[in-house]
């Protein structure tokens, strides 16, 4: 299936979790912090967040800013 | 703080800090001088960005996180780069579940791109939204004291006018309207943007400030940790100034030596 991740087409097997794409991402006990569809996800319910195709991904991190 | 100064900490939503210069991390050459110029600066609180994780290209990238320490600093998540109320809620939910639930959020929305000018509307939308959503909200606004007080009257914990535009360098361009929003403020009132150099930072310290924010007058100083070390001076310099209460200004001279006891007399 296909969601939007970070603004981009993004393929994953149609039983993924926002675990398993986080893992597949290489950004396993990152610090970043996740999105679906607008709405926060807390680290906590990562494992248990199923995706569904057209989910609205977006994961960021922390950058220099003023 | 020397020992004849009997300051009390800046207290922010209930927090103490005992540096009034908060600085942000943005446009340093790398981590090791951001580092080296949070160091020299003796600041509490540090500003950060929130920004897309660039994916598959190198998860091993260096994180600011592991530069500036959470435990050490206290970090202040900012909305820059927000135009709108909505991405800026959005921004700060997004960075307290990066900070593990941390509440205390700078929040800014901007104009356009030319002027980074505060889109004042926008911005009290937003700070209505976030304070019922149980963040403590530092504000960033224009030097307009009915905007102040009304972010005030919104339940924002400190209302940080801007000096001059974000990274020009102009220092404090009207202090008669700053002057204006520290006697009705209620909050702490903290100058964020605009700040040149050391004198801009002491100025506004003189002025009454509670603190200052700055990032470019740092960062953008050919030695940055330097120049940190001159902010830090300068904002307790303007702090203890501001505590001492200056003389008078006077419009003719008024001898500092006595006249009694001259030779010529």
């Amino acid at each position: 299936m296909q969601i939007q991740l970070n603004g981009e087409p993004y393929r994953l097997n149609a039983d993924s979790t926002l675990a398993t794409l986080i893992e597949s991402l290489g950004l396993a006990g990152r610090r970043i912090a996740i999105e679906v569809n607008e709405e926060i996800v807390p680290r906590s319910l990562h494992a248990e967040t199923p995706l569904h195709a057209g989910d609205r991904v977006e994961v960021v991190h922390a950058i220099g800013g003023g | 703080m020397s020992s004849v100064s009997h300051d009390t900490p800046l207290t922010v939503a209930g927090r103490p800090f005992a540096s009034r210069l908060l600085v942000g991390t943005g446009k340093y050459r790398d981590f090791d001088e951001t580092a080296a110029a949070i160091e020299a600066s003796g600041a509490d609180v540090v500003t950060f960005a929130v920004r897309r994780t660039n994916l598959g290209q190198n998860p091993d990238e260096a994180n600011l996180l592991d530069a500036i320490s959470p435990s050490r600093y206290t970090l202040l998540p900012n909305t820059a780069g927000c135009y709108t109320a909505k991405d800026a809620v959005r921004t700060c939910r997004l960075a307290r579940e990066l900070l593990d639930g941390h509440n205390l959020v700078k929040l800014e929305v901007l104009g356009d791109d030319k002027t980074l000018y505060p889109n004042v509307i926008e911005t009290l939308a937003a700070a209505e939204t976030l304070v019922n959503d149980g963040f403590d909200v530092m504000v960033y606004t224009s030097d307009d004291p009915i905007v102040a007080k009304e972010l005030e009257r919104r339940g924002c914990c400190a209302v940080m006018p801007l000096g001059s535009l974000i990274g020009s360098g102009h220092g404090l361009l009207n202090p008669a309207t700053l002057a204006l929003i520290l006697e009705q403020a209620e909050v702490p009132v903290l100058v964020d943007a605009g700040i040149g150099t050391a004198s801009d930072a002491a100025l506004a310290m003189e002025m009454g400030c509670d603190g200052v924010l700055m990032n470019s007058a740092i960062a953008h100083a050919k030695q940055p940790a330097l120049m940190a070390s001159a902010m830090r001076k300068a904002i307790e310099a303007g702090r203890e100034a501001f505590l001492a209460e200056r003389m008078p200004r006077r419009a003719s001279a008024s001898a500092s030596s006595p006249f009694a006891g001259r030779i010529n007399a």
